[in-house]
């Protein structure tokens, strides 16, 4: 009982740790090749959610609606890179924090204005309900799975993307040397609108993907930010695969810890203070795991000193 | 600089004058949004001392105004349930007097800040603003998941706590003992920033290296700032809890952090008035724009990236065109 609980908790900790790649990895490019610090990375996961709700509920199909997540929040991405964003790659840390908070505020609440407070929900598609056993006795769902699938398939795409084509070799360059590129006629600003609307997309399609377990709601796209900056921040900024080893590593002792703390905990407490202490040592468990790498590796585990 | 004295003066000015309106016309809610005003303005002095003056950006504030505002309930409320606080080592029971809740929340808040300090100033640039806020988050999820104190319905206590003489829920009483922290922490910070200890943590801000160069131990100066920032922080979210006699975890939230940094940069950056002014604009606009439209936050959110963009040294800096917006 206790292993086949435990087999399906860390299948829930990949799954979460995918979902928070997808976050990470757009904003640790972000970070890497413009030098901005975007707070509102959540908003594109909410406007993903939201763009696949609306769409699922005009068509009914849930494949259109991850498409439409992912051309939503590219399209938003776009916008706002052009508008706002594009001025903020010179200006300080702080501009670029108070700019891309000012900006939560602004999308949160132009979405409320435009969907209501209301959350909408989303339907996962016959194909995917239910559950599917994997080994003898381990049944885990179907959509979990999906989402882990996606979650590896879009880590190998951008793989791919960053070391063997074109514009993967001019982010790469981006990163190094912006002046540089600039000065061999790469057109920076295009390439920069690219990588942004890259990691909205990214973003949004997460937002979707979670949105069909959760609800789609407002402000759905904070609590998993801040989740993705711990995450860059124990990969190393700027280093996908440090997103990738972070965001397992969060997903992973996130899960467990809010399940396992408190059953530790009983056996040396009385049961019904082991679940209150467990539980609220449990939800700070990736902080503490942060703040541990950071004392030993400052940069992370991937970044650069 | 003389312009923005004399703006100064006027500030002042208005300090009295709108509570003796309130008390004229018989509006006490005008006292209540003044007191309001007040105490954030005092934790973004707080937070200037950090931001403004060191160039610490720190986006974990609320974890500072979020304990003292908890420790401030949480002493209240064992005192109303006379309850003890705990009873190992030593038996220790809740308080409901402001002198007593007053001292605790600031060593609270300065042991947090030096502990947070300790391990976010071994990183700079993205990483601290990064970690400030994460230790701030973890505070929030904490407070969210420990049921004792209410978790995420919060605390009330039904009673402002008590000052010797005085009757604190008189509106006005209340603003005078608010009004008094301001004007101690200005004079504090004014005292820091003139002082040999507050040169080297301005000098800092524009070239860590240099500062090192000449044989300044960096890390512990900016600790030390820090500690006196996340401090003030601290008592201005003791001061809060009374006001609304409730605490709950979105004073702990990184919105919090984010609104703090806000009154910072609205009335502008390393100006002894500016977080005062940028509160005073912020209630003002929640107010005004809040009577108006529920979705007041997306015309807030407009200005301050106009501000941002456009106006970069802030209210203050529009009084006083010498001081250009320094990078």
């Amino acid at each position: 009982m206790t292993l086949i609980l435990f087999f399906e908790q860390i299948l829930n900790g990949i799954q979460f740790g995918t979902m928070l790649f997808l976050m990470s990895a757009g904003l640790t490019l972000i970070f890497g090749v413009m030098g901005l610090i975007n707070l509102a990375h959540g908003s594109f996961y909410m406007i993903g959610a939201f763009s696949a709700a609306l769409i699922a509920a005009l068509t009914d199909s849930f494949w259109l609606a991850l498409l439409a997540s992912l051309a939503g929040a590219a399209i938003a991405g776009v916008l706002i890179e052009i508008i706002i964003i594009r001025h903020l790659y010179r200006r300080n840390h702080l501009d670029q924090v108070l700019a891309t908070f000012a900006l939560i505020l602004l999308l949160s609440e132009g979405v409320r204005w435009c969907f209501g407070a209301f959350p909408l929900y989303l339907n996962i598609p016959d194909i995917l309900n239910g559950t599917v056993p994997i080994f003898d006795n381990i049944i885990y769902s179907k959509y979990r799975l999906f989402i882990i699938f996606m979650g590896f398939l879009i880590a190998l795409g951008l793989y791919i993307l960053i070391t063997k084509t074109r514009l993967g070799i001019r982010i790469r360059a981006g990163q190094n040397d912006r002046q540089m590129i600039s000065a061999l006629g790469v057109d920076i600003s295009k390439l920069y609108t690219i990588v942004f609307a890259i990691g909205a997309s990214l973003a949004g399609l997460s937002g979707a993907m979670i949105g069909a377990i959760q609800s789609v709601e407002v402000g759905m796209g904070e609590p998993i930010l801040i989740l993705a900056f711990v995450v860059i921040v124990i990969g190393g900024i700027g280093s996908i695969k440090g997103a990738l080893v972070g965001s397992i590593l969060v997903g992973v002792t996130d899960t467990i810890g809010r399940i396992f703390l408190p059953e530790l905990l009983k056996v040396f407490m009385e049961p019904s203070n082991a679940t209150s202490v467990g539980s609220s040592i449990g939800s700070m468990l990736i902080y503490i795991l942060m703040a541990l790498i950071l004392i030993i590796k400052p940069s992370g585990l991937f970044g650069k000193s | 600089m003389i312009i923005e004295k004399f703006f100064n003066k006027w500030i002042m000015f208005f300090l009295i004058l709108i509570p003796t309106c309130g008390v004229i016309f018989d509006e006490p809610y005008f006292i209540t949004l003044a007191t309001k005003v007040v105490i954030l303005g005092i934790a973004g002095i707080g937070l200037n001392l950090a931001l403004g003056y060191c160039g610490l950006i720190s986006l974990g504030h609320a974890a500072f105004f979020g304990i003292g505002g908890y420790i401030t309930g949480i002493l209240s409320f064992h005192a109303l349930n006379d309850e003890v606080l705990f009873s190992w080592p030593l038996a220790v029971s809740g308080s409901s007097e402001m002198l007593i809740i007053w001292p605790i929340a600031i060593l609270v808040s300065a042991l947090l800040s030096f502990i947070i300090g300790l391990l976010s100033l071994r990183t700079s640039g993205v990483y601290f603003i990064m970690i400030t806020l994460a230790f701030a988050q973890m505070l929030y999820f904490f407070s969210i998941s420990w049921p004792n104190y209410g978790g995420e319905d919060g605390l009330s206590i039904y009673m402002r706590n008590s000052f010797p003489m005085v009757n604190t829920m008189d509106p006005l009483s209340f603003y005078v003992i608010s009004l008094f922290w301001l004007l101690f922490s200005i004079f504090i910070s004014l005292r820091l920033i003139n002082s040999p200890f507050g040169m080297t943590f301005q000098a800092i801000k524009q070239n860590e290296e240099r500062v090192k160069s000449v044989g300044i131990e960096t890390f512990k100066v900016k600790l030390l700032v820090f500690v006196i920032s996340g401090t003030i922080t601290g008592l201005a979210g003791s001061l809060y809890t009374d006001l609304n006699r409730f605490v709950s975890p979105t004073v702990l939230d990184w919105h919090t952090s984010g609104e703090i940094m806000v009154f910072v940069i609205l009335g502008g950056m390393a100006r002894l008035y500016g977080p005062l002014v940028g509160a005073a604009f912020f209630i003002a606009l929640e107010q005004t724009l809040g009577s108006y439209t529920e979705n007041w936050q997306f015309w807030l959110g407009l200005i301050l990236i106009l501000v941002i963009l456009f106006a970069r040294s802030g209210i203050l800096g529009l009084f006083d065109k010498k001081l250009k917006y320094e990078k």
